[in-house]
């Protein structure tokens, strides 16, 4: 049996489904439809799950949340709906339940944050609400946990049994008449769909093409649909899209007239409005902002995630130790004991070093979001992100861009529209991340002692203005057209419950590891290999024989123009895909200088000039492994992907050009 | 006048609401329909965009956006004024 549970973003669907379900959830996968959401089964009813579809306002077809939604509902037919709905704002909320309700799906309303109207003194008549809507309503406290065994009973009988909504009418006459005349028209087709006759008409009156294509109608049937609408919206002096919500609100408007006991101003909305007079606030906002991100970046870059990550890498180092003395003592080959030592455990390093960083950092973007100061960042940020064409929101995955690109990219997950979340995803790799500054602290203590700040500085803002730029770009080529309407909801602060932090903690994590887990490895055993054997596959005595540095041999013609003639930066380059520091124990080996001496050694390889260019091309060329790992997964694109890789590395090229080529015929450097 | 010219701490009564298509909707579905009371609460930081509040919630619009919405004000002996 399965059981949808459907509702406005806000109203504490997450935490519903939290409670409802326990730790076996997985990301929901249904032929032909892909809901991007959890299902889980419902703890104490054996073979009942719940899937929860994202948070929606209506059930019309301009977002991909809202398609999804339809979608599932639609074609997957789910045995029951749960509503659920904010009692605190019920008329906004009841707008998609009289969508939902002419579904023909048994379906309970949840009227959730029920003890918040009690504390302010309003109250619901349940039952008067009941025979309005002719569905069964359930008052309940998803974060007290009250209300929710009866909820799930209802709900499972509701779905054994088939009860459907009772048939309520909220269209006065004129929309009526037409809802029924379309009705007779389109029945056999949306049966065909195994569409609802009577949503099938509504969603026509109300203008929606999606509709009209799904159905397959004759040219003929759409003229008669046609007609009865026009005559609709001329006896009404409305037109359609207008006419039809605005029947929807009133009818919603008289239920609440007769049911609901308007709570005074709450509590909950008083505390808001205390804390975003600072928060939202025309001086204090930004410096509220920023201190909240720097605190955010400094714990989980600083004080807990890398930390801890180095914690894990340096026990698996250990371990790595151990393994390659008990494999030295048992005298296996050397070539199996490298591949285990210098690819296995090199790889699977890599891949856990990532974890408490995402850990951490979703601990608290989910703290961000639930609380409801991600929506206010929007409404401080937008008008600043609007001039690339984002929304303000975006902001927040770039920042964490400067620590780590792939929990950065996860972040962009959350975001509303998917132009916003690819035009994220696409930017965030031009903040330089924190596995570059190593890069950068060897280089600009090598060449630029004196100058040192100033160069790492120039570093940061050069990725900051070719994100600028991109973003431009972008907004006039492949993202052109009307963006996404901003149009968002500023929910009231709310305390997060501690069980939606840690099963997103967890997901994302899982998430991760699952699906980067195979690139990562691969690529430290494919760079393992390369740097391993020569062109003839026996093992290399000198590194300048392995099939990488003939790899970086062939490639200096093109590393050439941009100053890097030694075919050993190329080398080390093309090591820093798999993490962007192996670009430093590159380089160590290959100069045969080891750490200690690396940077006297540089000024072997590089002049003032080109190390410059280097550091311009190690900001922006293409992003690690793990990083187009998590693009992949996150644009679901193969072509975006290598996009990303090309586009970083033409622009990184492009960069570090024309540094070299200015630095020698504008400033008469040496090359 | 539209509710973009509605200062801040004042209300008006919807009367028309327009714009292109998906944003007509998208204001429609929230609730921004004819006849509803909106107040303006507060003007973000830089300017755009400004915090509303109508049927028991908070909501943010752009000021472009906002300039789509035509209104009655009204003022606060309960009358309205285009």
């Amino acid at each position: 049996m399965i059981i949808a549970l459907a509702g406005n973003p806000n109203c504490g669907k997450s935490t519903l489904f939290n409670r409802l379900t326990g730790a076996n959830r997985r990301v929901g996968n249904f032929p032909g439809v892909t809901v991007d959401g959890m299902i889980g089964n419902v703890i104490g009813h054996k073979g009942v799950s719940i899937v929860d579809l994202p948070g929606i306002y209506s059930l019309t077809s301009y977002t991909s949340d809202e398609i999804v939604s339809r979608d599932f509902l639609l074609k997957q037919k789910p045995d029951a709906i749960i509503n659920i709905t904010d009692a605190t704002n019920i008329e906004r909320n009841l707008y998609l339940t009289l969508q939902l309700i002419k579904l023909q799906i048994p379906m309970i309303l949840a009227l959730n944050m029920m003890d918040e109207v009690l504390a302010n003194s309003g109250s619901v008549d349940i039952l008067q609400l009941q025979n309005a809507l002719g569905i069964t309503v359930v008052p309940i406290s998803a974060k007290k946990k009250e209300g929710l065994a009866e909820l799930t009973e209802i709900a499972i009988h509701a779905a054994a049994h088939k009860t459907l909504p009772l048939r309520i009418d909220f269209c006065t006459d004129a929309a009526h008449r037409a809802i029924h005349a379309i009705s007779h028209i389109v029945e056999d087709h949306a049966q065909r769909h195994g569409i609802p006759a009577r949503f099938a008409a509504t969603k026509l009156v109300e203008g929606d093409d999606n509709m009209l294509k799904t159905l397959s109608l004759s040219a003929n049937q759409a003229d008669m649909i046609e007609h009865a609408v026009v005559e609709m919206e001329t006896e009404l002096g409305t037109d359609r899209e207008a006419a039809i919500v605005d029947m929807r609100y009133r009818f919603i408007e008289d239920v609440c007239k007769r049911c609901v006991v308007k709570a005074e101003e709450s509590r909950e909305y008083r505390r808001s409005v205390r804390l975003d007079s600072v928060l939202t606030h025309k001086i204090w906002a930004l410096p509220s902002f920023l201190g909240i991100m720097f605190t955010v970046f400094l714990l989980t870059f600083g004080v807990i995630g890398v930390p801890l990550s180095g914690v894990l890498e340096s026990g698996i180092d250990m371990l790595a130790r151990a393994v390659d003395g008990a494999l030295e003592a048992s005298g296996v080959n050397p070539a199996l004991q490298s591949l285990v030592i210098d690819g296995i455990f090199a790889g699977v390093g890599a891949v856990v070093g990532f974890v408490p960083i995402i850990v951490t950092l979703f601990f608290f973007l989910s703290m961000l979001e639930d609380s409801g100061y991600m929506a206010r960042i929007a409404f401080v940020m937008d008008k600043l992100l609007r001039k690339i064409g984002l929304s303000g929101r975006s902001i927040v995955p770039m920042l964490m861009g400067f620590g780590c690109t792939v929990p950065a990219i996860m972040a962009a997950r959350t975001l509303a529209s998917r132009r916003d979340k690819k035009m994220t995803v696409l930017l965030t790799p031009f903040m330089s991340c924190g596995a570059k500054l190593p890069i950068y602290a060897l280089f600009t203590a090598a060449f630029f002692a004196k100058h040192q700040a100033l160069v790492m500085m120039s570093l940061y803002v050069t990725g900051i203005i070719l994100a600028i730029l991109s973003g431009l770009v972008m907004n006039k080529t492949i993202f052109r057209g009307a963006p996404v309407p901003f149009v968002l909801e500023l929910p009231n602060y709310r305390l997060p419950a501690a069980k939606t932090v840690l099963f997103l903690m967890w997901d994302k994590t899982k998430d991760f590891v699952l699906r980067a887990f195979t690139y990562i490895f691969a690529a430290a055993v494919v760079i393992w290999f390369l740097q391993y054997f020569d062109i003839r596959l026996n093992p290399v005595a000198d590194s300048g024989d392995s099939i990488l540095a003939h790899i970086g041999r062939l490639m200096t013609p093109v590393f050439a123009p941009i100053g890097f003639s030694d075919w050993r930066v190329p080398t080390a380059l093309v090591t820093g895909f798999s993490a962007k520091e192996v670009v430093i124990s590159t380089l160590a080996v290959l100069t045969e200088a080891g750490t200690e001496s690396l940077g006297d050694a540089l000024h072997g390889l590089f002049t003032p000039l080109t190390a410059f260019s280097f550091l311009i091309f190690t900001l922006l060329y293409t992003p690690c492994v793990a990083a187009v790992a998590t693009v992949k997964r996150e644009l679901g694109s193969l072509k975006g992907t290598f996009f990303v890789i090309l586009y970083q590395t033409g622009i990184a090229w492009m960069a570090a050009f024309f540094v070299y080529w200015a630095g020698r015929t504008v400033f008469g450097l040496d090359g | 006048m539209t509710l973009r010219n509605l200062e801040v701490g004042k209300s008006g009564r919807v009367l028309q609401v327009g714009g292109e298509k998906a944003l007509r909707r998208r204001l429609l579905e929230m609730g921004i329909t004819p006849r509803t009371v909106i107040t303006v609460k507060k003007i973000a930081p830089m300017g755009d965009p400004v915090e509303l509040f109508l049927r028991g919630y908070a909501l943010t619009l752009r000021l472009e956006d906002a300039e789509k919405i035509t209104i009655e004000k009204i003022s606060e002996n309960g009358g309205a004024s285009k």
